[in-house]
């Protein structure tokens, strides 16, 4: 959509006064440069205050041994940087903060795929069946949570219920890397699955009929259809999908700090501990300097994905076009 | 210093469950609050004063601030109240900040340390004479409320969480065990000799665990210990003190004897393992009876015995008012009564809270207090024995981050299978990284 004010037609040019600009010329002129400026200005106003400045203030605390109740702050350099990247717990929470990411992110976006499939052919009920979607994702988080932790109980849970009626052992969820990072992924699926089915249900009906009729005609399967023209041409919404979710991934946090029963460190053996909740035990401690340095690389993290999804999704881009 | 968190939510939730726990059994109805302690404040030339005071829950205070305007018509109360973390956290960005604290303050015993490390940021009670009550009072929870030096006041108790230890009758049975809480509590007046007993009802066979994990073990007898995870310079001393070494040694052995059901408190194969029976005893302090209650396990299923090691504490909170607040007299005086012998009484009677005076341990209200919920259970008298058999320990500004990682060794050996020796080496070293 254009932002900038419709060109107006020139003024009626007067003999001899082509270069005298009266106050009224001088308002136009502003008026056109400068308002679109102020439109936005809000936002950027707000941002700022919000935004650029907690980031920049950010960097300045990491600078410094800095808790919170200490009235001096001493400058250490980047002395907080080095110790966090020495730092075993560190990498072991980027690991799990990575493998909790794709394990969810990946069979969500086949999931969602599949799902807004389905409903972009004619159906009965379709609002219904959209809505329903859309359910998961407000519900909040914390009912989501409780109600899986019980899913997945060892105990108790429903899952090793139905597993160990067939004879085999019971699984401890909590416990295992891999099976606590499977079950804090699920959790996140059933949240974010049927939101990203929307979005990307609403470019696949951007996509004209007739390349499917033209598809049916040459008998190619709903299957095949979907593989050979929905998704190529929905490309960049599944980029826009993919980038989201990712940097959704480097902030899990409240699904680790519940399936733990609030443990900061994310199970005995930081097994499940992602980024987010690391910077929150640290902040906890009210180690301002340290947790400061975390979000920090966390904030890298994030510039260097998004930086990487950006030359993919132009590459993808340039392929269609 | 902070508590583990999952035992703040707990104790977020315990107060009102405790409540309605106990709001049956005293017999509804107004108790008559005895008259106003600190009466002298009232001076007759009044200007209007207004005090608010923060809290994490419903301490029930609200007929005592009614009771508090008959002896101070001038002040005007509000009481505000945050969710349990968020409370401390807003605090201590408040008292960093110099901004936003209320006149009275609610610290639970996880935060209390932090407060003392920066006592010149709150009000010195003892400039309103507040030092009067130290014979009141429980000493360990009188410590607790001075700056680090002990120069200063900055906080008057409330409630304590006296320990005890809860356990299955039905399960003991099963295990050949006596049932009754007397002979239970003779079973183990070492916790060796707890965990000879739970050896005994090991080798019975029956399908439960003797207890839940071994944390809240090794915590409390930590806590029981001359010195716990800091020496007095505030240097963690988890390495080199043979007591918390010990402690270790039998939580261990707990582990290695196969006690224990590897469960983490408020987990839900926890909470469920109340009512369901699969561990026979866990170490209760007062506010754990309301957790226990609301898994709806059947009256008379848990039963209290005392704790082995004699006495214990975890939880209770104390009353402070940051030096921010305008009015530091009319606040110490409400500080001051809602601490007094009479104010905790109703207290006890209302909200359940263990009074940290121990003169009211012989009043017939805390004393005689039985609960049917646990067959007939005195925890008045349990509860407060163990409060007072507690000797005062320096707890350090982080302890509770101390004894997470401690926990969290423990955990490893027994979930993940790490060898007891390493365990102890990776805790000890994540210990002396909390600074």
């Amino acid at each position: 959509m254009a932002t900038r004010a419709p060109e107006r037609a020139a003024p009626p040019r007067r003999p001899g006064g082509k270069r005298r600009l009266t106050a009224r010329h001088w308002r136009h002129a502003v008026d056109v440069k400068a308002s679109p400026y102020a439109y936005v200005a809000p936002f950027f106003l707000l941002f700022c205050a919000f935004g650029l400045f907690p980031i920049g203030y950010t960097l300045w605390v990491s600078l410094h041994e800095w808790t919170l109740l200490d009235d001096e702050h001493t400058f250490v350099g980047l002395e907080n940087f080095r110790v966090l990247l020495a730092d075993s717990y560190f990498w072991n929470a980027t690991f799990n903060t990575l493998s909790i990411g794709l394990l969810s992110m990946l069979p969500q976006l086949l999931l969602a795929l599949w799902l807004a499939h389905l409903l972009n052919r004619p159906l009965r009920a379709q609002n219904f069946f959209r809505i329903t979607l859309l359910l998961p994702n407000v519900t909040s988080v914390v009912a989501v949570v409780v109600i899986f932790s019980q899913i997945f109980g060892r105990d108790f849970g429903l899952i090793n219920w139905v597993i160990t009626s067939f004879g085999f052992d019971g699984i401890a969820w909590r416990d295992g890397t891999l099976s606590s990072h499977v079950a804090i992924s699920t959790m996140i699926m059933w949240r974010w699955t049927g939101y990203n089915a929307l979005i990307l249900l609403a470019a696949m009906q951007a996509v004209p009929r007739e390349l499917y009729e033209a598809a049916t005609i040459d008998g190619a399967s709903s299957f095949t259809q979907l593989r050979k023209v929905t998704v190529p041409m929905i490309r960049p919404t599944i980029a826009f999908v993919v980038i989201t979710s990712t940097i959704g991934s480097m902030q899990i946090f409240a699904e680790p700090l519940l399936f733990g029963a609030y443990t900061l460190t994310g199970g005995q053996d930081r097994q499940y501990q992602t980024l987010s909740l690391f910077f929150y035990e640290n902040y906890m401690r009210l180690d301002f300097g340290f947790s400061s340095a975390i979000s920090w690389m966390i904030f890298v993290f994030i510039l260097i994905i998004a930086g990487i999804n950006y030359l993919l999704t132009n590459r993808m881009k340039g392929s269609i076009r | 210093m902070s508590h583990p968190p999952r035992r703040r939510a707990a104790r977020l939730l315990a107060p009102l469950i405790a409540a309605s726990l106990l709001a049956a059994a005293c017999g509804g109805g107004e108790s008559t609050p005895a008259p106003g302690a600190a009466s002298g404040g009232a001076a007759a030339p009044a200007e209007p004063v207004k005090l608010t005071v923060a809290l994490f829950s419903d301490f029930h205070y609200g007929p005592l601030y009614e009771e508090f305007k008959k002896t101070h018509p001038n002040v005007e109360i509000t009481e505000r109240r945050a969710q349990f973390n968020d409370h401390h956290n807003n605090l201590v960005t408040q008292v960093a900040t110099g901004a936003g604290a209320a006149d009275i303050v609610a610290v639970e015993g996880g935060f209390i340390a932090t407060f003392r490390e920066v006592a010149d940021k709150f009000h010195n009670l003892n400039d309103y004479g507040l030092n009067s009550r130290q014979s009141e009072y429980l000493d360990w929870k009188w410590q607790l409320g001075l700056s680090k030096d002990g120069s200063q006041l900055i906080g008057l108790g409330t409630d304590v969480g006296g320990l005890a230890m809860c356990y299955r009758p039905d399960l003991f049975k099963e295990a050949g065990l006596p049932t009754n809480r007397d002979e239970v509590s003779a079973l183990w007046p070492t916790w060796e000799q707890y965990v000879e007993t739970g050896k005994k009802f090991v080798a019975a066979g029956g399908k439960a665990a003797f207890t839940d994990g071994p944390g809240e073990h090794f915590r409390a007898m930590v806590e029981q210990a001359p010195v716990g995870f800091y020496d007095t310079s505030d240097k963690v001393v988890v390495g080199s003190n043979p007591d918390v070494r010990k402690a270790w040694d039998v939580a261990v052995s707990m582990i290695q004897n196969k006690l224990s059901g590897k469960l983490t408190a408020f987990t839900p194969e926890w909470t469920t393992g109340i009512a369901k029976g699969t561990f026979a005893t866990m170490v209760c302090p007062a506010w754990k009876t309301g957790v226990i209650k609301d898994q709806k396990p059947g009256e008379g299923t848990w039963d209290i015995a005392a704790v082995p090691g004699g006495g214990g504490n975890q939880g209770g909170t104390h009353l402070l008012a940051p030096k921010q607040g305008k009015h530091p007299k009319e606040a110490a005086e409400l500080i001051n009564f809602l601490t007094s012998k009479e104010s905790q009484l109703t207290l006890w009677k209302d909200a359940s809270a263990l009074p940290s005076l121990p003169a009211l341990y012989e009043d017939p209200a805390v004393a005689t207090f039985v609960n049917p919920y646990f067959g007939d259970a005195p925890i008045g008298k349990i509860f407060t024995d163990a409060a007072k058999a507690l000797k005062p320990q320096y707890t350090g500004p982080k302890s509770g981050d101390v004894n997470v990682a401690m926990g969290n060794g423990l955990g490893r050996i027994e979930l993940q299978g790490q060898d007891p020796e390493e365990a102890w080496k990776q805790a000890v070293a994540d210990s002396e990284k909390i600074k």
